[in-house]
């Protein structure tokens, strides 16, 4: 049986790593849009390097993982809205009538979000490495800083799953787009948290699970191996990866209420 | 302006507005998203006031608060443009076209239906900077300055947004209007006054006239005018340009192009 | 006509056949079926009859209810997987992936029920040549007409050889000629390759066509049920209608229609007659009036449509009959 799923899935993760790769107008904002918000802010924000104890020697540095994490949005977005249109077109329905397992959809579905989140990655630290960025944890820094973007982009696109097969509507998917912007900026992404002056902001900051994703990655880039900030990031994106997982699933079996 | 103009222009507002107040999926982002940026800006980015240089009569708050101000002004005439298109791609606006005898009065319609949404979200804004400890430092006459600016971007971004909606006629055009406003908008002094921009921000932005707009707002905001004739001047410019090119756009569909 | 092969459990039976909604709404209300191995069944009703809803239950898409249902010799609600292996279905939307081609529908489809490379790769340039779209086969879905796309989804529900199609308003927007096509491939599966065919419509000529038997579904009930034929002679058997190109012929001509069956309604300046033979004694009428050298003007036969059926069972025409129901809700 986990041969057959294992099957299942790369069929379908077959068909989404190809219509996704079809359809430039997913991917090139994905890549230019994050990249023109760094050169944006980078410039823009550079003064911050002046506050005392500003934890690197420039913005672009500090700023660098934020297009990971808009990566991460974007993947949520993408698998959401791919499963909501599947649900929408009836192609759900041409599944259901196969002997496909209901996981084997999910998995093979965040594939497509997971070669974007790959791709985008790759093209965000090429070009910050270009523009004088420095991954201060060295080449298997920049490697374990990529596996991490594809992991957050997995926990974000399961969350996109969730509200996809709840509503059905790729246009519900879309709405979510403000929520989960919102939790982005309520984090550490624009400064680290100790320099936060409003404690509203840092105590909010501080709960943000964001907050532990961008540290982390960021840590790679700053700092060099910082163990305490990877593991925080990584133990928040396997329970965002869980949360997201078991959601999806639910709902999924929920709409796919065959016998 | 003729009677008939105004009359197809009272009739597309109130039907735009109608639209945009009972469908909460169209009014929340358009309020949501500025509070966001003020949130996140004003709460996240205040250490950056104490960086030195930092010329500005009052506190961050009411600095990002202009920001957001003409952000929302700039996004408010962009989801009036959706609106458009939305309208184009359900076949309604080929229903109002037949039916009214001075199409410029269609333009006219969406731009006040514009300005007045727009409106809904600026008080909701400011009530929250206020709230948040913004610093006011401006009299009667510079606020209304500061709302007249706004004013304008609001104008210039509703104009665009009909003049892309008008050629395309598809929703799908949303992020051919959406970009060009974001760039322009930060492409400017977002977090910091010009002179602290360095790089190849700082040369950008100095041509920018959305430049000169935020200066002026935030000249307007801190009782300390500065660049406002240049403001509205570009301002006024932007308008003109923007409602030329909407007339145009609008010429091309009566032409069936 | 096709005669029925005999009786056996290898078709689709249901026995009360019930789907409930939220707020006590009944889509289904007590359906019985039993469809023979080989047939052609009709399911023709207007839009909100129930007919998708049974079609969902019966390719094992909806729970029903109350009340059982076999397909293929399984039950749906306890057999899924069994009734899925054994069916085919291309339901009311294509339900198609317009970012791949054809041939890469077929790789999927196959692959998912389990059909090796090879098999699939042969099966997806014999099936898309049956259904006439070799040249079609490695452009977008996206750029197919809606024709085409009707016929991909037929050929897909092909792919691993079912013993059950069931065919959700398979022509509805298409042209004449492709759905014409679609008839004549639905007609050679059913003879050729013993395919039973489960096909819900609401055009009436599709049903009397295509169909061995038709159900005629109304607000979840099925109402009548026969052949196309047996339903008609119901309501009434054709009519043939003359009028004289002389009017001094009207009593010849009334001579000559009353060996065919006695008089009926016509109008002021014609003589009718309903035709004991049925529609197919009209070629003998007009021999006979013209061995009696009488000439028409213009001659008419007036046969009963499935459309009369449904009215005479529920007062209502088949084409107004759809207002008065709200939409399915099909989940």
């Amino acid at each position: 049986m986990a041969r057959e799923t294992l099957h299942e899935v790369a069929m379908i993760a077959n068909r989404s790593v190809r219509r996704t790769l079809r359809q430039p107008a997913l991917i090139v904002p994905v890549v230019l849009f994050p990249l023109m918000l760094l050169a944006i802010n980078a410039s823009g924000l550079n003064v911050t390097k002046r506050i005392p104890n500003f934890p690197a020697d420039s913005y672009l540095d500090f700023a660098l993982v934020v297009t990971f994490m808009q990566g991460g949005l974007f993947a949520a977005t993408t698998a959401g809205t791919e499963l909501a249109t599947d649900i929408e077109t009836g192609f759900l329905n041409r599944l259901q009538l196969t002997p496909l397992r209901a996981p084997a959809i999910l998995i093979g579905q965040l594939a497509g979000a997971m070669v974007v989140a790959f791709l985008s990655s790759l093209a965000y630290l090429l070009v910050g490495l270009a523009a004088g960025a420095q991954v201060k944890a060295g080449v298997g820094g920049a490697v374990v800083l990529i596996a991490l973007a594809m992991l957050v982009a997995l926990a974000f696109g399961a969350l996109g799953a969730i509200i996809g097969a709840r509503t059905g509507s790729a246009e519900a998917v879309q709405g979510m787009f403000p929520l989960l912007f919102v939790f982005f900026f309520l984090s550490s992404m624009n400064l680290p948290r100790n320099l936060i002056q409003a404690e509203w902001f840092r105590t909010i900051a501080t709960w943000n699970p964001i907050s532990y994703l961008v540290e982390g990655l960021r840590s790679l880039v700053i700092t060099g191996w910082d163990g305490t900030a990877l593991w925080r990031c990584l133990v928040t994106v396997v329970a965002i990866s869980v949360v997201g997982f078991l959601g999806a699933s639910s709902s999924l079996r929920t709409r796919m209420a065959r016998t | 302006m003729s009677g008939h103009t105004l009359s197809v222009a009272r009739a597309v507002a109130r039907r735009s507005l109608l639209h945009a107040f009972t469908n909460p999926a169209l009014l929340i982002p358009s309020i949501v998203f500025p509070l966001i940026f003020l949130v996140s800006f004003a709460g996240g980015l205040s250490a950056v006031r104490d960086v030195p240089g930092f010329r500005f009569h009052g506190n961050y708050t009411a600095f990002q608060f202009v920001f957001v101000f003409l952000q929302s002004a700039a996004f408010g005439g962009v989801f009036t443009g959706f609106g458009i298109a939305a309208d184009f791609e359900s076949g309604f606006a080929r229903r109002m076209l037949l039916a009214s005898p001075h199409r410029s009065g269609m333009l006219l319609g969406y731009a006040a239906a514009g300005v007045a949404r727009w409106l809904v979200t600026a008080v909701m804004v400011t009530i929250a900077s206020l709230l948040a400890g913004m610093t006011v430092y401006g009299d009667g006459v510079q606020l209304s300055g500061l709302v007249g600016v706004a004013l304008l971007v609001n104008l210039t971004a509703t104009l665009f947004g009909a003049g892309v909606s008008l050629r395309a006629k598809t929703l799908q055009a949303g992020p051919l209007m959406q970009i060009p406003i974001f760039i322009g908008l930060f492409l400017a002094p977002v977090y910091v006054p010009l002179n602290l921009l360095t790089g190849w921000i700082n040369t950008v932005a100095s041509y920018n006239p959305v430049t000169a707009l935020m200066i002026a707002g935030r000249g307007f905001l801190s009782g300390e005018p500065d660049k406002s004739l240049v403001a509205f001047v570009c301002g006024a410019a932007l308008v003109a340009l923007m409602a030329a090119y909407a007339l145009r756009g609008l010429r091309r569909v009566e032409r069936g192009l | 006509m096709l005669t029925y092969r005999a009786m056996s459990h290898d078709g689709i039976t249901a026995k009360g056949l019930v789907r409930e909604f939220k707020g006590a709404i009944r889509a289904v209300d007590g359906i019985e079926l039993d469809v023979q191995r080989g047939e052609i069944y009709g399911f023709l009703g207007p839009n909100g009859a129930g007919k998708s809803t049974t079609v969902h239950m019966l390719t094992t898409l909806l729970p029903p209810t109350a009340g059982t249902a076999t397909v293929a010799g399984f039950d749906v609600s306890t057999q899924g997987p069994e009734v899925r292996r054994r069916i085919g279905a291309a339901l009311q939307e294509a339900a198609l992936d317009n970012f791949l081609t054809g041939r890469e529908h077929f790789e999927l489809q196959g692959g998912l029920h389990g059909l090796a490379k090879a098999e699939r790769g042969a099966r997806a340039v014999e099936l898309l040549e049956r259904v006439g779209l070799t040249d079609a086969a490695d452009r977008k879905v996206g750029g197919y007409s809606g024709g085409m796309k009707r016929r991909l989804d037929l050929a897909l529900a092909l792919v691993h050889r079912p013993s059950i199609l069931f065919l959700d308003e398979p022509t509805t927007g298409l042209d004449p000629q492709s759905r014409s096509a679609l008839w004549s491939e639905v007609a050679r599966l059913a003879k050729d390759d013993g395919v039973t065919v489960f096909l819900t419509t609401q055009y009436l000529e599709e049903a009397d066509v295509l169909a061995d038997r038709v159900g005629i579904i109304d607000q979840g009930r099925i109402v009548a049920e026969g052949t196309p034929r047996e339903l008609k002679e119901q309501v009434g058997r054709s009519s043939v209608e003359a009028i004289p190109a002389n009017p001094d012929d009207r009593g010849a001509i009334e001579a000559v229609l009353s060996r065919f069956g006695e008089p009926a309604a016509a109008s002021p300046k014609g003589v009718a007659v309903r035709l004991d033979g049925g529609s197919e004694s009209l070629g003998q009428v007009v021999r006979a009036l013209d061995a009696e050298g009488l000439e028409i003007a213009h001659l008419q036969l007036n046969a009963p449509s499935l459309d009369d059926v449904f009215l005479a069972k529920t007062g209502r025409s088949l084409e107004g009959a759809e207002e008065d129901r709200a939409e399915e809700v099909v989940a």
